[in-house]
């Protein structure tokens, strides 16, 4: 390990610490303690209900915690120090640590009134006050990385499923974000679909970006993860590297989760 | 090379269905029209010489300027404030959302007739208007003038309505679209500026249509306050000249001739407003009957292909 890998791997990308979030009664997340590197790929997997999601909208402040701590690099989410007091953050403040992290969601969520570019183009432009040159340039790098240089003027309804989930990585990834949060981007795609995702996902993880990612795709997971972390009713169950987690589960309920998606 | 074989040399001709009922039935009514344009036509109480010498009478002429200067005031004030009120009503903030609600409650469960006349007689309830500003004292009967009456009852009663409309609208877009805004860093304001209301217009352009075009028949109900507007124009000639009928027809052509005009206008921002929300191609009125005639099975949308 290089010193400078070394040193960015000091403060963690996000640490959790006995997070909490309830929905009314429903306790979703019972405690999580969680570290992730910087640089690092991190897959969420367990049964839809297990609090997956809602731990990765916490990260960015989709959802809001109702106890325990959370920090992205060395910032508390949701508060600011002040003196030695923690004050709530306002809207404005919540708006400004989002925009570095990016997120994809299943349903992809592109705009639909806008085109291809012009999805690509409205954060950086509102939220960071890039000029469009600027912009436009990085925006159509990205598109070709994502292999759709050609569908910048086209509407999201006129593209497949998974040519618009690709695009909505081009669009998180126009933000230059220092974090990626993915939820089960490959679920609502047709199989055939799945495959170019992926890759895309995968092309991102070799870059570099640190990523978490919710899914069912226990093939990226094995071959892209670095850590796989298992979460059953609101905990984290097993935590760690993917070829251990997948190829020799500790606990019964993992053994019994990737007995059923197998 | 299956799928594309060459053309069987002696394959039938193809004979078109007659549609023998599509011809009767339109037909038949355009019939029934004829008879009630000739009657209309021939009947000479309709007074159509009379029509014709008011129709671009000066007094007429005036009023249509007032009715439309009423209908655009009114329609503005009462859209902005209609936007307002909507998303005060789905402000997570329980007081500004119970008085959106009492706002909207008040304002359509009484008569905008009624309303109109409160405004006009507002100098009975507040002879002096302040607006708590001491030292402010400003006559209500000079302040509130028939026109300003006119547009406080028409635009605050509107607004009532297009909240409704807008909210509606702002209901129908996908609650993913406003995480989605969230998640990239935008603002509250900004997500609905930029991504809610643009895509929310789709579903509210053809009710506020409709809403318009009620404006500007409402603004007739602005006669009964003496605001000399179309309606009230005809009103004072055909007292003087008796010919009743020839004026009230003037001023329904008219409004018939305004009306259409604004449909053409709705047309045109629906498509704007519609851009990537569906796949089809638009189909013109006379390609449309053609097709219906002919017998050719009417492609209601042409997908372009999906990649």
């Amino acid at each position: 390990m290089t010193p400078q890998t070394l040193h960015a791997q000091a403060v963690p990308m996000v640490r959790a610490e006995g997070l909490v979030k309830n929905f009314g009664h429903l306790e979703v997340l019972k405690g999580i303690d969680v570290e992730v590197q910087k640089g690092e790929v991190v897959c969420l997997i367990g049964a839809s209900g297990s609090g997956k999601s809602t731990f990765l909208r916490c990260i960015n402040q989709l959802e809001k915690a109702n106890g325990g701590r959370l920090w992205v690099e060395d910032q508390r989410v949701g508060y600011k120090l002040k003196g030695n007091k923690l004050h709530e953050q306002t809207d404005s403040e919540v708006c400004r640590d989002r925009a570095h992290i990016g997120m994809v969601f299943q349903h992809f969520n592109l705009f639909p009134h806008l085109t291809v570019m012009e999805n690509l183009l409205e954060a950086p432009r509102r939220v960071l006050k890039q000029r469009d040159a600027d912009i436009r340039e990085r925006a159509l790098g990205l598109l070709r990385q994502v292999g759709l240089e050609d569908k910048a003027s086209s509407y999201p309804r006129q593209l497949s499923g998974g040519q618009q989930q690709r695009v909505a990585i081009a669009r998180a990834l126009c933000m230059e974000p220092k974090l990626m949060l993915f939820d089960e981007p490959t679920s609502a795609l047709d199989p055939e679909l799945v495959g170019d995702v992926l890759k895309v996902m995968r092309d991102l993880a070799k870059s570099g970006m640190t990523m978490i990612v919710v899914t069912h795709e226990m093939g990226f997971a094995r071959d892209v993860a670095d850590r796989i972390i298992f979460m059953h009713q609101g905990r984290i169950i097993e935590d760690g590297p993917a070829r251990e987690v997948l190829g020799n589960p500790r606990h019964e309920r993992t053994q019994a989760f990737l007995a059923s998606v197998r | 090379m299956i799928g594309n074989a060459a053309p069987v040399l002696d394959e039938p001709k193809i004979v078109r269905t007659k549609h023998i009922g599509r011809w009767t039935g339109a037909l038949l009514c355009a019939t029934l029209a004829g008879l009630l344009l000739q009657s209309a036509l021939t009947n000479p109480r309709f007074g159509w010489d009379q029509v014709a010498l008011f129709f671009r009478d000066g007094a007429i002429v005036q009023g249509i300027g007032v009715t439309l200067e009423l209908t655009v005031i009114c329609m503005v004030l009462g859209v902005g404030l209609g936007i307002v009120l909507a998303v005060m009503r789905i402000s997570s903030n329980p007081v500004i959302s119970w008085i959106a609600r009492a706002y909207q409650g008040f304002f359509r469960g009484t008569p905008v007739l009624v309303q109109l006349l409160f405004w006009f007689n507002l100098a009975a309830l507040y002879p002096s208007i302040s607006f708590g500003i001491p030292g402010v004292a400003l006559n209500a009967n000079e302040l509130i003038t028939p026109m300003a009456a006119a547009i406080l009852g028409l635009a605050l009663n509107e607004a009532a309505y297009m909240s409704e409309i807008v909210r509606a609208g702002i209901l129908s877009v996908d609650p993913g679209q406003s995480e989605a805004a969230g998640a990239l860093g935008l603002t509250r304001l900004q997500a609905m500026q930029r991504i809610i209301l643009p895509q929310a217009m789709r579903v509210i352009i053809p009710p506020t249509g409709n809403e318009a075009i009620g404006m500007l028949k409402a603004t007739s109900l602005v006669s009964v306050i003496a605001v000399p507007e179309l309606l009230y124009s005809s009103q004072i000639i055909y007292s003087k000249n008796f010919q009743v009928i020839p004026l009230l027809l003037v001023a329904s052509i008219w409004y018939i001739i305004i009306t259409t005009i604004c449909n053409v206008g709705q047309g045109y921002l629906e498509r704007r407003y519609s851009r990537g929300a569906t796949r089809t191609v638009h189909v013109g009125t006379v390609t449309r009957i053609r097709r219906f005639f002919q017998g050719t099975p009417a492609p209601a949308a042409r997908k372009e292909p999906r990649p």
